[in-house]
């Protein structure tokens, strides 16, 4: 039988304790969010993939940018031994016996052919009594350079993501800002402020960001000497074309989180906490930044996860026409390009970057939705 | 209503003038020319172009000149059946290209434009019609397997890029199978794996969201009514509930329609399709400043179309709306 020793209640009381506190909103919809599988799904995907691009390449020791002589187009899983041929005096890249007959370098030097010994276990090669140990080319490499594609593919995430994260930043920042202005403030401001951003709206997008990358081109590659001369950065390749992708796709994206943000104001600003505020003083902007926004962060946080993939995707539309960031650099957009260029040879080129690209695409829009679900958000995309 | 469109397109005209001289203006304070990239020519060999193309005249009177040969001076839309000539139906003059040797922006335009909108209406159709029927059949027949695969499918549709789509669609059946040219656009044949790749992601989104408008109306009174007084199922989902089910569909159209022509950029860059998307981003490579703002312009005047059509088409599907 149950009997209830007096030792026990005090540990009963605190749980019932702990229970009575409730739960707030931002709780209970974590508490929605962790149940919706395919959001978690989602995140999990989304912490690896952030992890494995920005801290993959310290641990495995890749580079993106090292060629392989005779590795292009090396298929995935491919074992490339690096040997220094003394013939030659160059490093030799010797991938397998099979991709041995191929190599025009390897055929055209016999005497490296005679000092070659292979082992039939696939780990390691021994030439001339020494042993070498092979590293993996994972997903193969790239033509015809003979670039490791799992490294360029992790380093193209790293743009990717990063700009995927800090243009839909500086997309949130003006929006913000400005549907929160224009609402607060409404009457005539609010009309022709929003009238601005119907005017932008009937603007062809893509046709603006193109235009932007064009001819930005030219004055940001000369901002990249600049820095050069001045900056400690050793390598200021490509800053400027990363910076131009925030710029140009930032400035396009901030127009529908400036429409949310604006309605959702215009539907607290009558409520009482709100003239309390006004009441005990406080000043527009304390009033909007320390008060409205926290009140309206679900939208806000919902949108912005759905932004991400928008911007990415707008990204790598760049890249492909060729307005990306450029060679030896990748994003996944080069790396799809680079990839539709050859393959009806290697189509593991297009497959994964694209697969990559996809898989995250997906996790990205599937976080959204469960976000969207969990913090009860009525949104008008469906 | 009248008052209404009426109203919406005297507005555009603000619009497009601060489009027209935004680009305008851009275009010619960046560095680099439409002549520039080439190697040198002779001093008077410049001096003849720069006259020809009136690029020696002062920055102000070339875009007065400019804006005063884009106002239409005449109205014959009859003339338009020989072609998309702008210039023999509104007197609208776009200048000559900077880049094709005796060839005006006018001319190039109505080469281009058809196989562009040829591609477009295709792509829109088959995006209208995959998307609706999936929508439909997903929302009436909500958390069924049919949902489940309809909507993972959609799903695959907006996260997979046209870019990825185009090319693997050619790898499979072009080269493999060989049933379509892997490029070109000569034969009817040569449309279908374009117009596929380009309609499948917008028939991804269209689905998405008629199966969400379509689940909200049908848990509405009017419908529980259209049920109560004896209607069949057919006539409650296509009479009563497809009409409101609609919306977010049509209010998505303006941009969509207005982004199946800019995603056509891509789609002709894949398939090599002779279109305007392909001589836009050529021409802005290149800085041929008259087939540049001749694009922009006709571009910017189809998306203020495509949203005005939206909003009729709304009040017209809303009733609500007709009040306001």
């Amino acid at each position: 039988m149950l009997s209830l020793s007096p030792k026990d209640l005090p540990a009963a009381d605190l749980s019932a304790g702990q229970l009575e506190r409730g739960q707030s909103p931002w709780s209970d919809a974590w508490h929605r969010l962790r149940k919706n599988r395919l959001a978690v799904f989602g995140g999990c995907v989304l912490v690896v993939l952030v992890l494995f691009c920005f801290f993959g390449p310290l641990f495995f020791n890749l580079s993106y940018d090292v060629q392989g002589l005779g590795l292009g187009g090396l298929p995935p899983f491919s074992k490339v031994v690096k040997i220094y041929d003394a013939a030659t005096k160059s490093m030799l890249e010797v991938s397998d016996v099979s991709h041995l007959a191929y190599d025009p370098i390897f055929l055209n030097n016999p005497e490296a052919k005679s000092r070659l010994a292979l082992l039939a276990d696939g780990k390691t090669i021994t030439i001339g009594g020494r042993l070498y140990r092979p590293s993996l080319y994972l997903l193969g490499a790239d033509s015809p350079h003979g670039r490791d594609l799992f490294a360029r593919i992790l380093f193209g995430g790293r743009i990717s993501l990063m700009v995927g994260l800090v243009a839909s930043a500086v997309a949130l920042v003006i929006g913000v800002t400005y549907g929160a202005v224009a609402g607060y403030l409404g009457g005539k401001i609010d009309r022709v402020m929003m009238r601005i951003v119907d005017i932008i709206y009937a603007l062809p997008f893509t046709i603006f960001v193109i235009m932007l990358m064009v001819f930005l081109k030219d004055p940001m590659e000369k901002f990249d000497t600049w820095l050069a001369q001045y900056s400690i950065i050793g390598d200021t390749r490509g800053v400027s074309q990363i910076l131009l992708l925030f710029a140009a796709i930032g400035a396009v994206e901030w127009l529908t989180m400036a429409r949310i943000v604006r309605g959702q104001i215009l539907s607290i600003k009558k409520m009482e906490f709100i003239e309390a505020a006004r009441a005990l003083g406080y000043g527009p902007g304390r009033i909007i930044f320390r008060h409205m926004v926290p009140n309206i962060l679900g939208p806000i946080i919902v949108y912005t996860t759905l932004t991400i993939p928008a911007v990415m995707l707008l990204e790598s539309f760049l890249s492909f026409i060729g307005l990306g960031v450029s060679d030896p650099m990748s994003s996944w957009g080069t790396l799809i390009k680079d990839g539709a260029e050859k393959m009806e040879e290697f189509p593991w080129l297009l497959i994964f970057p694209g697969g990559i690209f996809s898989l995250t695409l997906f996790s990205l829009n599937f976080l959204g939705d469960g976000l969207r679900d969990a913090l009860d958000v009525r949104s008008s995309k469906d | 209503m009248l008052r209404f469109i009426a109203r919406r397109i005297f507005e555009t005209v603000p619009v497009l003038f601060i489009i027209v001289t935004g680009t305008f203006f851009m275009i010619r304070f960046v560095p680099g020319g439409p002549f520039t990239a080439e190697k040198a020519v002779p001093p008077e060999v410049q001096r003849n172009l720069d006259a020809y193309y009136h690029l020696d005249d002062p920055l102000w009177k070339q875009y007065v000149d400019y804006l005063w040969d884009l106002c239409p001076k005449k109205f014959h839309p009859t003339a338009l059946a020989d072609g998309p000539d702008l210039k023999a139906a509104f007197g609208i003059d776009l200048r000559p290209s900077f880049r094709y040797a005796n060839r005006t922006v006018n001319e190039i335009i109505a080469e281009k434009l058809p196989v562009s909108l040829e591609l477009g209406l295709l792509s829109l159709g088959i995006a209208l019609a995959l998307g609706l029927t999936a929508g439909v059949i997903t929302a009436v027949k909500h958390n069924t397997w049919v949902d489940y695969t309809a909507s993972a499918l959609a799903m695959t549709g907006i996260c997979v890029p046209t870019f990825v789509v185009g090319p693997l669609l050619v790898l499979f059946f072009a080269i493999k199978l060989g049933w379509f040219n892997a490029s070109g656009w000569y034969s009817p044949r040569d449309c279908v794996l374009p117009s596929l790749t380009l309609g499948f992601v917008y028939a991804a989104y269209i689905a998405r969201l008629t199966r969400g408008g379509m689940l909200e109306v049908l848990n509405q009174d009017y419908i529980r009514t259209a049920r109560a007084k004896g209607a069949s199922e057919l006539r409650v989902i296509f009479r009563h509930a497809l009409r409101g089910g609609l919306l977010p569909v049509v209010s998505f159209l303006g941009p969509a329609t207005a982004g199946i022509l800019t995603g056509s950029f891509v789609i002709e860059m894949i398939f090599q399709i002779p279109g305007l998307g392909r001589e836009f981003i050529t021409s802005a490579f290149s800085r041929d400043y008259n087939l540049i703002l001749g694009t922009v312009l006709l571009y910017a005047v189809f998306v203020i179309m495509m949203n005005l059509a939206v909003d009729v088409l709304q009040v017209w599907l809303n009733p609500k709306l007709r009040f306001e």
